[in-house]
């Protein structure tokens, strides 16, 4: 029999958590930034911004911080990408344009990149600069189901062509990811917001919240209702152990509970186990490991069923794991949960290793792991059911099929984000949701 | 260890590194800190005739600075001294008697009158310092009032009144010259003729360093307005390399000893002009920007590099870089040279392509190679310019010569030039 569970709110005093969760990467001052810009050597044929799936023009933007033109240079990141105030914050820039910058090349330290992109977005922000406007009203109305990344991309670009946009978001708030599903040292200040009404700032989008594809309305009521449409959802589920007890209330969906960090007025609030076990290896994982941490868990043990190389996560947050003091344990799948309601959980493990044909197989050694909560991070799935309609939209590979420009298999529908295949990153659902929107602007005008 | 001793107009000391009339010899204080720290001379800062108070403003000096580079540039709207005659001149017998190996050389400025002129000279004979700078460059302030550059600027002056100081007075005479003329030739021929011992140059430059954009005047502002200055520090350094050279080369000059002043920071740029043949050299925007210390690298680095190449005293090195000093009709045409890029080092910035690309001879070539950026040279089209070679971060561009067996042919023999000389 387990011994009773440790979990509890209030872990740490309420100044450790304001340090906890402050900024992780905080601003550079307008003198750090000169001089980082001043690393830069304006690139021909910028790789840099060959690494960047919203293709900023990077060079460009650093040499007008470099001249003191901040407002100029947070211009030249949001005519690119209009979330580039969060893909400062959270792009695996270690793997996209810094990892490209030829000051990598050179000396293993490139220019951070990210940082001024920061910097220069905050001072549009700080500003209250709103550098667009609207093209002529062309009366043409355009639905677009889910107000994240994608789907606010897509708005913002279509308000300026001049259609008129109704965002349907099934949540209270608007931001998606950005502001349910990022870590909260990433997304500090309220950020995700401030970007939001930026975005709205221009006019012409409006939003209804509450309201869910395939409950509230149907897709082949957009379709009627509108002259386009554009899908951008995410993933509604999310994967599971499929072993007993996973009912059990200590194992938690880690989407769910990051959403609850996000959204919490008082971190002390939480409730939060002294014993923890994450499975999973993606940022999701290493997201909600951290955050734990911060919140006052002990011990908190990632298990992942491959290797470093592996994962999901980047290197980056690997190590931003360690350093929090997660301890990682690779090549370990769950077979085994035990526990009851109230009690700790021991979630049993097999060690694992790759066969001769290169797929996973146990190796028959088991170890266990007694915890107070453990955490599922093994990914989300998308959920289809909600599309259900007249004429069925084209599903590949589990995600809805679309071409270079956002079309899926119904001419009038567009998609872009998670629901479509690709990464999952915040940046390339920005870029879906303005190529579909240049494409649903061709269409409309035709 | 290399011999940095020197004997400058008759003017000795242990090193040519010396201090120029500038803030920081201004008073006994600072010029036996620098002494303590090495500098083998100083040129006290410019002493005025007694009698009316010289007074400066507030908010007096101004810079550029370029990315991380702090005062790559720096220019002054001070005066001469503006302590007491009297006070100067007892400090700067103290400071030469407790320090007789160092060089004490005095820079003087008073109105164009000979009575003006011998009546300092005798004060400043009686600190048994070791020579005279007239100061005929500063371009602010005082040329107003008729000295400074007001004298420079007029060669029959610049002869004048150095006449009257070697008449005078047995202390070697150096003159300093201002830049702010079109041919420097002018001013140090006439201080030859004058029977100066030596001249030094250059002076600050005219200059506006700055505009505030918000109040609309320049910098540096004194209540809103703002007045030209002498510019100086790394910025002016090739305009004062030019300078000296050109006295150098001069028939007529070529024998008055140079101590050369512009820019001078460390000890490269002090080899580099006495290449040029200055005899010494004088530093005070560096010495303003990071202290006396940097003598301190002056001192061995220049001791150094003449050991490395073999050079004793620096008599052994000084003016060999003006034999090569040409003017450009007699330049080799047949000389030809490509760039060549190390691929290994290459970072691929695209910046070589760009700017031969944008702005020069289109003979960087742009490719892709296995999805790689791949930058090469198109010799057909190269010109030998050396553009990409200076932008390249990397410094991974070499210019080649191209061996073409050509033999030596200067414009005023080659037969695309429709005046060349005939061949005999």
């Amino acid at each position: 029999m387990s011994p009773m569970s440790d979990i509890a709110a209030g872990r740490r005093s309420p100044a450790d958590y304001d340090t906890a969760y402050s900024d992780i990467h905080p601003a550079l001052s307008d003198r750090q930034a000169l001089v980082e810009s001043s690393r830069c050597h304006f690139c021909h044929d910028a790789p840099c911004i060959e690494a960047c799936p919203t293709s900023i023009d990077i060079p460009g933007f650093i040499r007008r911080i470099s001249t003191e033109n901040p407002k100029g240079a947070g211009k030249t990141i949001l005519n690119a990408n209009i979330m580039g105030a969060t893909c400062a914050r959270v792009c695996p820039v270690e793997e996209l344009c810094e990892q490209a910058c030829v000051r990598f090349t050179g000396e293993h330290k490139p220019v951070a990149i990210a940082l001024l992109q920061r910097f220069a977005t905050d001072a549009v922000f700080e500003a209250g600069l709103q550098p667009y406007g609207r093209s002529a009203q062309t009366g043409k109305r355009v639905a677009v189901v889910g107000a994240g990344p994608a789907g606010l991309a897509c708005a913002h670009r279509l308000a300026r062509e001049g259609h008129d946009v109704v965002v349907y978001e099934a949540q209270a708030k608007p931001g998606g990811l950005n502001e349910y599903g990022l870590a909260a040292y990433k997304m500090t200040n309220g950020i995700a917001q401030a970007e939001v009404e930026f975005i709205l700032s221009v006019g012409g989008i409006s939003i209804e919240y509450g309201k869910v594809l395939g409950s509230d309305h149907t897709l082949d009521d957009l379709r009627r209702d509108f002259d386009a449409v554009f899908l951008g959802m995410g993933l509604g589920g999310v994967n599971a152990l499929n072993l007993d007890g996973e009912e059990n209330d200590a194992v938690i969906d880690a989407v769910s509970y990051i959403s609850d960090i996000r959204q919490a007025s008082d971190l002390a609030n939480l409730e939060i186990g002294r014993r923890l076990v994450v499975i999973g290896g993606g940022n999701t994982a290493i997201d909600i490991a951290v955050q734990a941490k911060r919140l006052g868990a002990d011990e908190v043990t990632l298990v992942y069923r491959r290797g470093p190389e592996q994962m999901g996560a980047t290197d980056y947050e690997q190590e931003l794991a360690q350093t929090n003091g997660v301890l990682i344990r690779h090549w370990a799948k769950p077979v085994g949960l035990s526990g009851e309601n109230g009690s700790a959980v021991d979630v049993r493990f097999e060690n694992t290793t790759l066969a001769g044909d290169g797929r996973l197989q146990g190796t028959g050694l088991e170890f266990t792991i007694t915890a107070d909560q453990v955490f599922k991070a093994i990914g989300q799935v998308f959920d289809e059911a909600p599309l259900a309609s007249g004429e069925s939209l084209k599903i590949v590979g589990g995600r809805i099929e679309v071409d270079a420009e956002g079309r899926t298999s119904l001419a009038d529908v567009y998609a872009g984000g998670d629901c479509v295949p690709g990464d999952d990153l915040t940046v390339s659902a920005v870029e879906n949701g303005k190529v579909a929107a240049l494409a649903i602007h061709s269409a409309l005008s035709a | 260890m290399a011999d940095l001793s020197c004997s400058f107009a008759g003017i000795k000391s242990p090193n040519p590194f010396w201090l120029a009339s500038a803030p920081p010899t201004d008073k006994e204080y600072n010029v036996v800190r620098a002494f303590k720290a090495g500098w083998g001379g100083v040129v006290w800062k410019t002493l005025g005739e007694a009698g009316p108070p010289i007074v400066n403003v507030s908010s007096r000096y101004g810079a550029v600075h370029i990315g991380e580079q702090r005062v790559f540039g720096l220019n002054n709207i001070e005066l001469i001294t503006d302590r007491p005659l009297e006070v100067n001149l007892r400090e700067i017998k103290q400071v030469k008697k407790d320090w007789p190996d160092r060089a004490m050389v005095v820079s003087l400025m008073v109105p164009c009158e000979e009575e003006a002129w011998i009546k300092i000279l005798r004060e400043v004979e009686d600190t048994e310092c070791d020579g005279i700078e007239l100061n005929f460059g500063c371009p602010h302030g005082m040329s107003e009032r008729g000295m400074g550059s007001a004298v420079g600027q007029v060669p029959e002056y610049v002869e004048m009144v150095a006449r009257w100081c070697k008449a005078h007075t047995s202390m070697p005479v150096l003159v300093k010259l201002t830049p702010n003329i079109t041919n420097i030739l002018g001013p140090a021929r006439a201080a030859k003729a004058g029977g100066a011992d030596g001249v030094s140059l250059i002076n600050t430059i005219n200059s506006i360093t700055s505009v505030d954009l918000d109040i609309m005047a320049p910098t540096p502002t004194v209540d809103g307005k703002g007045a030209h200055g002498g510019y100086c520090g790394p910025a002016v350094r090739p305009i004062a390399m030019h300078m000296v050279s050109e006295i150098a080369r001069d028939a007529e000059c070529a024998d008055l000893p140079i101590s050369a002043i512009g820019g001078i920071s460390n000890w490269r740029d002090a080899t580099e002009f006495m290449a040029l043949n200055a005899g010494t050299v004088q530093v005070c925007t560096a010495a303003m920007h990071y202290g006396f210390k940097i003598v301190e690298d002056m001192i061995d680095g220049m001791s150094d590099w003449m050991d490395d190449k073999g050079y004793a005293r620096i008599s052994d090195f000084q003016g060999l870089a003006i034999p090569n000093i040409s003017d450009w009709q007699h330049l080799n045409m047949n000389f030809e040279s490509v760039a060549r890029i190390d691929q290994e080092k290459c970072i691929k910035c695209g910046l070589c392509h760009i700017v031969c690309e944008d702005t020069s001879h289109q003979a960087v070539s742009a490719d892709r190679k296995d999805g790689e950026r791949f930058y090469d040279i198109i010799d057909a089209e190269c010109v030998g310019c050396n553009l990409c070679m200076h932008v390249c971060p990397e410094n991974c561009i070499t210019m080649k010569t191209v061996d073409n067996g050509k033999p030596y042919m200067n414009w005023t023999e080659d037969p695309r030039n429709p005046h060349r000389v005939a061949a005999e």
